[in-house]
């Protein structure tokens, strides 16, 4: 079912192919009056890479809640074309990792990571098993007994990240979930993000105020816009993968980062 | 699953994994514990060392006040009774204790799957929390008509509350964002409860357990002087009453010295049982180095 090709320039879909999420007229007034979100019209494809790049408070993570299911909109559809409603139900397919890493301080890493097969009633065995190779993935082989205190902000966000994708969910939902790391942690997440991605095959959908970040991951740019939150505009990022430190130092990068920042500054001065 | 990505993405992480340092031990115990169990030891004695010499030094009479030294041997003399007595008070609280901790999970669980029932109910329990043990425990006696019983019920009473009131508090302490992602994964409520809510409320319950330690003590012995009056009791409470009214002030002095020593270790137990539980991940178990 899921058709992936990860080579091609940026995310536009094929002629003819469903997305995997639309959006259509999406808005969200919350009780207190604020409308976070205004008229979003948004095609994911399956398995591309897209950021969504705007202002703090100009309702990227409430956008990415709706996606995932947390707070229905106000007013328009997300449908899911393609996904079979019944069996598929929500969680199944989809992982959201939080600014935070959001982890369990009883449980250690193994059990953490294991907690999505556990709701599902994923016999023990089997659920070990499949928490450890994905902690080994994501690089924290042999931190399976250790508990969430004992480890750096970086690898803890690695838990989470594990956590998400030990289902292997069709489509991964992150909201900020570097920005509280230092650089250097931050730089060797996205890497290891990105190979995560081509390895995995999952749709990504990356919520970050970092223009760096944005165009040095994604295969297209989402650019919002505050009060209220609404998308201004939709930017291709065509540059092929694998990405490295070669591309963060590159010319292109840089090009692609002032386009990136001009729209950024015209959705921010509007 | 071994990919050239994961060797990687391996030395990466273990670039940022942080040392556990191992704690220097003396006579099994933590260094650093030390000095906390022979400060408080040493103000004891000095305080004991004062009180005696100043019996001594005032010649003031043993049934005014006996000092340590003759509360010391009384205590020796008359352990036969005591320890009986000792017994008698322990089982009542620990039995309210074990009670207490019952009914309150039982009831904040309770009230945390229904905001309706906690409405109506909660206020029932302040009532009983707000309400001197001493103005009901005759009524309890009287009601209960078996004297064990109704110092069970006493000493219940007054040790429930902050089991109850700290169990509501941790089970609605839960990270709100590990509340989404179990809805998220289309978690039951039993699900939400067993692998979220519970564990999350573990150390308030704990903090709620120390302090109920003491007061199902305090209420046990309250029940007990309410009771001896009556006389028919014959816990450590109805012991420092029946030496009262002998003048048997020293023997007064080693009942008083027995309670308080197992309000102690009750407090200590308890720490203890809150340490082991909680050292793995909780902040308040964890010694910071800065
Ligand atoms: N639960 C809520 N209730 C009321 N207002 C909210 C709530 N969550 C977010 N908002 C408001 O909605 C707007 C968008 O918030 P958010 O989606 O968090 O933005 P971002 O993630 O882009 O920083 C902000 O003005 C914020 O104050
Ligand atoms: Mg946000």
């Amino acid at each position: 079912m899921t058709a992936v090709t990860l080579s091609g320039a940026g995310g536009t879909l094929p002629a003819g192919a469903a997305p995997l999420v639309a959006l259509r007229g999406v808005s969200k007034r919350f009780g207190n009056g604020t409308l976070a979100v205004r008229d979003v019209d948004l095609d994911l494809a399956a398995g591309e890479f897209v950021s969504l790049l705007g202002p703090s408070g100009c309702g990227k993570s409430t956008l990415l809640r709706m996606i995932a299911g947390l707070g229905a909109p106000s007013a328009g559809t997300i449908a899911w074309p393609g996904r079979d409603e019944g069996a598929a139900g929500r969680g199944f397919d989809l992982g959201f990792v939080f600014q935070d890493p959001t982890l369990m301080p009883w449980a250690n890493a193994l059990a953490n990571v294991m907690l999505p097969l556990t709701l599902k009633k994923v016999p023990r065995g089997e659920a070990e098993a499949r928490a450890a190779e994905m902690l080994a993935l994501v690089g924290l082989a042999g931190f399976e007994r250790a508990y969430p205190r004992e480890l750096s902000g970086g690898m803890k966000m690695r838990v989470s990240i594990a956590r998400a994708l030990v289902m292997k969910p069709r489509i991964l939902l992150m909201d900020e979930p570097f920005a509280a790391l230092d650089e250097i942690t931050r730089h060797r997440l996205n890497n290891d993000l990105l190979e995560l991605w081509a390895h995995e095959r999952f749709t990504a959908v990356f919520v970050t105020h970092s223009v760096f970040e944005s165009v040095y991951l994604s295969q297209r740019i989402v650019v919002m816009a505050a009060r209220p939150g609404r998308v201004m505009a939709d930017l291709p990022v065509d540059a092929p993968y694998p990405r490295n430190e070669l591309f963060r130092t590159s010319g292109e990068y840089a090009h692609l980062c002032r386009i990136a920042s001009g729209k950024l500054e015209e959705a921010i001065g509007s | 699953m071994s990919t050239p990505q994961d060797s990687i993405a391996r030395a990466s992480a273990a670039a940022e994994a942080l040392p556990v340092p191992a704690e220097p031990r003396f006579l099994g115990l933590p260094a650093g514990i030390w000095p906390r169990i022979f400060a408080p030891l040493a103000i004891g004695v000095l305080v004991l060392a004062l009180w005696e010499f100043a019996v001594r030094w005032n010649g003031i009479p043993p049934y005014v006040l006996p000092g340590p030294l003759l509360v010391g041997q009384t205590l020796v003399a008359d352990w036969a009774t005591l320890s009986v007595s000792l017994w008698v008070t322990l089982r009542i609280t620990f039995l309210a204790l074990a009670a207490a901790v019952v009914v309150g999970v039982a009831l904040a669980v309770l009230f945390s799957q229904s905001k309706w029932l906690e409405m109506a109910l909660l206020p029932y329990a302040i009532v009983l929390q707000v309400t001197p043990v001493v103005a009901i425990a005759p009524l309890i006696i009287i009601w209960a008509d078996d004297i064990d019983l109704s110092l069970l019920i006493c000493a219940w009473i007054v040790a429930f509350f902050p089991i109850l009131s700290n169990t509501i508090l941790g089970l609605s302490a839960a990270d709100h964002n590990l509340v989404n992602l179990f809805e998220l994964y289309g978690a039951s409520r039993w699900q939400t409860l067993r692998y979220l809510r519970l564990p999350a409320a573990l150390p308030y319950f704990l903090a709620g357990l120390k302090v109920s330690g003491g007061l199902a003590l305090i209420g046990a012995v309250v029940a007990e002087f309410v009771a001896g009056t009556g006389g028919n009791a014959s816990g450590l409470a109805y012991r420092i009453l029946e030496a009262g009214y002998q003048l048997k002030i020293p023997r007064v002095f080693a009942a008083l010295a027995m309670i308080s020593l197992s309000g102690v270790a009750i407090f200590l137990a308890t720490s203890l049982i809150s340490h082991l539980l909680l050292r793995r991940w909780h902040e308040s178990a964890i010694r910071r180095e800065n």
